[in-house]
């Protein structure tokens, strides 16, 4: 049982009449890699910015390693956290070369262990060759890789990172993703990121907390987020899918008008009762043969798949994800079937 | 942003329309260059328009300057008169070929020789006496005499004086040189410094102030300036002695003016020359500014004829151009700042 | 036919764009040719030996004078760096009662001359003001312990008070824009606030407090009413007593010459400073709160800044107000009074819109056309500022009535008629001299507010139909609004403290405040000169409030 590194107990941010936290609550372990994923404008930023102390809370309490380092009466200032932090827009100090950046933090050592430990990350970050380059020499992603090891360079307990991959292309974002994750495995460095990428954030991190306003709506695995989320935010915000109204059959059957659906349903709904189900691009197989018939609306190609957006012949609207080599126009009408192993349905009137 | 388009108007516009501001009309006005400022040639140009009818047009600057101004302008400058507040820059014009000689009897009746050039290129209109001012509370006639006794040492911390670098003080120690030689001049102007109370004050009203306050008993000031003050606090306990009777008399500079080479307007400007050196004008001097006129018929303001007659030096103002150069090498050094 | 106008349109615009560009090219040049004219005519000076006044200021006073200016310029420069730059860092990163309000009263002392402040504070603590004065009759005693006003301290303090709002501004400006960031990341790297200040902020600003030093030290080498009014004797005072008192304008322009020198070499090196600039990240941080500050901190730093603002504007306002009320009771020509005041107004407007206008298209020149020649031609364009008024005004006299003259010449020998003066005795020549020694204070904020427009900004407005004039007047100019809006209000108020190129190029009857002020001081009539500069001041209030409505932050 690994030990709860990083706790927040019902953080609440405000300012003034403005309420930027409402009621935030999470911990994480020594080790693994934390996410706050949501649309901008819910405060994770903020959040990120409490933990590392830049933001007073309003109200209830973060916990440092058992040591409450933030709350409405106490308050550590940011230098003696030993958190580390990587800006959005990298922040890097313009006037020192690469080495003298990431050697920043380290002005307790001496000159000696200080060139070590800078060369150490060099290595690590893979940016030996520019060391002695200044940071509007560098590239976006040679930039963000100076960030980084700055951060990581006094090693610190904790590691923030407020949408670091933003700036870069979309190609570069998913190989840095896996080099920043492998870094930090590595090195073995408890960190909690901040993004409005699902992508980046099923990449990088161990678990994911969803914010909404304020408040995290689920705080869990990737695959968890996806294939059982909790409420409809969640279920609307990660991944693609569709809502289709259904009908519950029994315990452990729910008819929607793909067909019928097994698996476990919301408690607290009856036989008959009226619920809105998840369904997702892979819960929807091409088959030929299926007397199911749906008309392509919409195409879009992605290389190894298509994403069709398919109308049904009542009229309601899903997503398919086909192997692309099943190449069909628009208005055609193609065979679907439904194949999913779990439901995720919500009660009609409950959000 | 249409305010780029209407700004470049609006200076389009000024510019022409600057380009015909300044332009001098001819004819019937006289156009001086004055180191003399507004307020205390105004009076004098204004009562001189009424009678003549004829219009002044001046502009004030620093000596230097308008000597500057009008060697760059040579033929093409406008102006026709130049004034100024010493003689040491009157001979500096002269000497650079910015004056011409006046033949005027006027002149030559109102102005006495010593204040004017031997040549005749300018004139002095008024006469700036340079004298001792004491605090009456420390201080007995009987203990002053003449302005080579102040480099006494009994005199030690108790002397303030203008800074050096006034025309003044200038071509009072000019005078010093013309009489004792440069080296005897410049023990003189030495124990001047030993004897100094405070570091030399910017202007001679200051130093009048710290003599009545009592920060040091006696100064050289020029005597209008001890007028003004006494007008404004007659209760101030500072007093005018006059120095050096016994020998070469008190020094005296003078306010002048010369015609310059290349005006336009010659006769108007001697004749405004000429009004300048006359009763009305010089009376004018006399109680405007509580100068002594050039013009020795003139009668002085009775609150300054209260001071004393006083005998003048004689010494002719020429010297104190030649020598001036000299002089504020001699003060640089001696240290007097 | 319909193809014909349109065609004719279009050439007709490709050609004027064409010819626009060619102009901007060519105004770095003349805007240094137009600096290069005095600077010559003082180098001129030199073709001609004047040993005997060299030798002789060398055995004398001229080690003593360097020493002097020296030490002035080390201790302006030091109280200007320290006062600007902490007044600029609490106002912009942290939050104390008034904030607001000080943000920008602290910019008040801006509409003082320097000599006014000078001689306030002569008449205040002098051996002979009220404050001896009183004190002499509370303790009676001598007072000899009194430190003594008019000393180098004495004359360094009423500078670095008059003098640092220049730094001030252009030091805030930085920190605005990248201090609070600048300063958490230095604490997520574990250095408390204040080691985050000296280690990261400092630095990272130090461009722009650099241009505000270089402001003030060209101000501070080339005043010559302050140091007049203290009796401290400086290089400049040197150049105007070997003129004035030696008449020889010869050895005077040598020296100058010399000042000059000194003054482009710091300026060289301070460009290296600013190409900085360029790599200093400028990205708008989004509303960033300011830092509170707790308890007996909070009134430390108001405190604080409520005395600066108290020696370098209150107290010398209410003295001059006192003084006028005082003297105000002799009769006042009113009339004459407020054409001094539209005088002054007019040349200042005039010439702030010059000078901006200028050094906008001087700006973009230089940012169009980034060769050496360009950046040599703008950095000389900025000397001006360092030239003594004086020798400025007669180094543009003199080649401007050498051209008078010429066409004067040919005109009357062409045309039979006699002109006179034709660009003298004009506000031409009172203009060209302001250009040129203003342009420096407007270059800075400006070239500071044209960094922010990025390249790809340009690109953007391109690929949407915009260039040339469309695209200056629609992207760039809200961008540069507030460069502009620093650049004139500096020129405004400088021209309106302005006095010695005034006092030498004004047209006949165009006397200024700046002129009066002068008349009555050096007549020793200091409290005659109260009520223009008062109203001076008042008038230089104008431009500051304005400036910061523009502003607000």
């Amino acid at each position: 049982m690994s030990t709860a590194l990083l706790q927040l107990k019902n953080v609440r941010q405000a300012y003034g009449e403005q309420v930027v936290i409402r009621d935030l609550s999470l911990v994480l372990h020594k080790g693994d890699i934390g996410c706050l994923l949501g649309p901008s404008g819910c405060g994770k930023t903020t959040a990120l910015r409490c933990i590392a102390g830049f933001e007073p809370v309003t109200a209830g309490e973060i916990l440092l390693n058992g040591f409450c380092v933030s709350s409405a009466d106490a308050f550590v200032p940011p230098e003696q956290r030993q958190i580390g932090m990587v800006f959005q827009d990298y922040a890097l100090f313009p006037h020192l070369d690469v080495a003298a950046n990431i050697g920043f933090g380290l002005h307790r050592l001496t000159r000696a262990k200080r060139e070590r430990r800078v060369d150490e990350l060099l290595q690590i970050v893979q940016l030996v060759s520019v060391s002695k380059k200044y940071p509007h020499e560098l590239s976006g992603g040679q930039q963000q890789r100076v960030a980084l090891a700055r951060a990581l360079a006094p090693k610190p307990e904790l590691l923030l990172l407020d949408e670091p991959f933003s700036n870069l292309d979309v190609s570069l974002r998913e190989r840095l993703s896996m080099e920043v994750r492998e870094i930090l495995k590595d090195q073995g460095i408890t960190a909690i990121l901040v993004t409005h990428d699902q992508a980046e954030a099923f990449a990088i991190a161990d678990e994911i907390g969803v914010m909404h306003q304020g408040e995290i709506k689920q705080w869990d695995t990737a695959f968890n987020l996806y294939h059982r989320p909790v409420n409809r935010f969640v279920a609307n915000f990660v991944g693609q899918g569709v809502f289709l109204p259904g009908t519950v059959i029994n315990a452990q059957q729910i008819e929607i008008e793909l067909g019928i659906l097994k698996g476990e349903i919301p408690r607290y709904c009856d036989s008959g009762c009226k619920v809105d189900v998840l369904v997702r691009p892979d819960d929807i197989v091409y088959d030929d043969s299926s007397p199911l018939q749906a008309t392509v609306i919409y195409k879009a190609f992605r290389g190894a798949d298509i994403l069709y957006t398919l109308r049904l012949d009542g009229g309601a609207k899903v997503l398919a994800l086909v192997p692309s080599h099943h190449n069909h126009v628009i208005g055609e009408k193609i065979g679907i079937k439904l194949e999913a192993d779990h439901i995720v349905a919500f009660h009609q009137s409950i959000q | 942003m249409p305010r780029f388009n209407t700004c470049r108007f609006f200076v389009a516009v000024s510019f022409l329309f600057s380009l015909f501001i300044a332009h001098p009309v001819h004819a019937e006005e006289v156009v001086v260059y004055s180191a003399r400022i507004e307020q205390l040639i105004k009076p004098m140009f204004d009562a001189f328009t009424k009678e003549t009818g004829i219009k002044v047009k001046y502009t004030t600057d620093n000596e230097g300057a308008l000597l500057a101004r009008l060697e760059a302008e040579g033929k093409n400058t406008p102006a026709d008169m130049l004034i100024t507040a010493d003689a040491g820059n009157l001979w500096a014009a002269a000497q650079a070929g910015l004056l011409k000689p006046v033949k005027s009897e006027v002149l030559e009746n109102n102005i006495p020789a010593h204040l004017r050039d031997p040549k005749n290129e300018w004139f002095g209109l008024s006469i700036r006496a340079r004298t001792l001012i004491y605090n009456t509370k420390k201080v007995k006639p009987s203990e002053l005499s003449t302005y080579e006794d102040l480099a006494d040492p009994k005199w030690h911390k108790r002397l303030c004086l203008r800074t050096s670098k006034k025309v003044y003080n200038q071509s009072l120690v000019a005078m010093l040189i013309a009489e004792h030689g440069e080296a005897e001049a410049e023990r003189i102007v030495r124990g001047w410094v030993a004897n100094l109370a405070t570091d030399p004050l910017s202007d001679d009203t200051r130093a009048l102030e710290f003599v009545a306050a009592g920060k040091c008993d006696v100064t050289l000031v020029n005597t209008y300036y001890f007028g003004r003050l006494m007008q404004k606090d007659p209760n101030l306990p500072l007093a005018v002695f006059w120095p050096n009777q016994n020998n070469s008399g008190v020094h005296v500079n003078i306010s002048g003016a010369g015609i310059t080479h290349h005006g336009r307007n010659g006769l108007a400007a001697v004749k405004l020359l000429e009004f300048l050196s006359s009763d009305k004008a010089q009376n004018l001097f006399a109680d405007v500014n509580m100068e002594y006129p050039a013009n020795p018929r003139i009668k002085v303001d009775p609150f300054v004829a209260a001071w004393g007659s006083f005998k003048q030096n004689l010494m002719n103002l020429v010297k104190a151009g030649e020598l001036q150069a000299t002089a504020v090498k001699l003060m640089d050094r001696a240290g007097y700042q | 036919m319909e193809n014909k106008t349109l065609f004719g349109r279009e050439f007709f615009r490709i050609i004027l764009s064409h010819r626009l560009m060619t102009i901007w090219r060519v105004v770095p040049f003349i805007a240094a040719a137009l600096v290069l004219a005095p600077v010559g005519v003082v180098f001129s000076s030199f073709l001609a030996p004047a040993s005997d006044i060299w030798q002789h200021l060398v055995e004398t006073t001229l080690p003593q004078l360097l020493i002097n200016t020296l030490w002035l310029a080390l201790g302006v420069f030091v109280g200007t760096a320290l006062l600007g730059v902490s007044l600029a860092w609490f106002t912009a990163v942290y939050e104390f009662p008034g904030r607001r309000f000080f943000s920008w009263a602290l910019l008040l002392p801006m509409a003082i001359p320097a000599y006014v402040t000078a001689f306030v504070a002569l008449g205040l603590f002098d051996f002979t003001g009220p404050i001896q004065t009183t004190l002499r009759a509370w303790l009676d005693n001598d007072l000899s312990w009194f430190p003594d006003i008019r000393s180098r301290l004495g004359v360094i303090i009423v500078m670095t008070l008059a003098f640092y709002p220049y730094v001030y501004l252009l030091a805030r400006n930085a920190f605005v824009s990248q201090g609070k960031r600048s300063l958490e990341v230095a604490q997520s790297l574990g250095l408390n606030r204040r080691q985050g200040f000296f280690k990261v902020v400092l630095p990272m600003a130090r461009p722009w407090i650099a241009g505000g030093i270089m402001l003030v030290l060209m101000e501070t080498l080339a005043d010559f009413g302050t140091v007049a009014v203290f009796n401290y004797n400086t290089f400049t005072t040197a150049i105007y007593k070997v003129w004035f008192s030696m008449f020889s304008l010869h050895a005077a322009s040598q020296l100058a010459s010399l000042l000059i020198i000194i003054v482009f070499v710091v300026i060289v090196l301070e460009q290296q400073f600013r190409s900085r600039m360029r790599y200093a990240e400028n990205k708008r941080t989004e509303r960033v709160q300011r830092i509170r500050l707790i308890g007996w901190h909070n009134w430390l730093v108001t405190g604080f800044v409520m005395c600066v603002l108290f020696l370098a504007f209150l107290l010398p306002v209410t003295q001059l107000c006192i003084w006028a009320m005082q003297s105000f009771t002799q009769d006042y020509d009113v009339a004459r009074y407020l054409e001094f005041l539209w005088h002054s107004l007019s040349l200042s407007g005039l010439a702030a819109l010059l000078v901006c206008l200028v050094v906008i298209t001087m700006v973009y020149a230089s940012r169009r056309y980034p060769d050496s020649a360009t950046r040599y031609a703008v950095r000389t364009a900025i000397i001006g500022y360092a030239l003594p008024g004086t020798v400025l005004a007669i180094g543009v006299y003199v080649p401007l009535a050498w051209l008078d003259g010429q066409i004067s010449e040919l005109v009357q020998r062409w045309l039979q008629i006699e002109t006179g003066q034709l660009i003298q005795g004009t506000l031409i020549t009172m203009l060209i001299a302001y250009l040129i020694r203003f342009m420096a204070v407007s270059h800075y904020p400006i070239d500071g507010a044209m960094q922010r427009i990025t390249h790809s900004i340009d690109e953007a407005a391109m690929s949407l139909g915009l260039h040339g004039w469309a695209m200056i007047r629609k992207v760039h100019a809200p961008i540069l609004k507030s460069g502009i809006f620093t650049a004139a209000t500096l020129v405004f108020v400088d021209v309106m403290k302005e006095m010695p190129i005034t006092l030498m190029t004004r047209p006949f009857g165009w006397d200024t405040l700046a002129i009066r002020i002068f008349e009555m001081t050096s007549e020793g009539q200091w409290e005659q000169a109260a009520l223009p500069a008062v109203t001076l001041v008042v008038a230089g209030l104008i431009p500051i409030f304005l400036f910061m409505r523009q502003t607000e932050k």
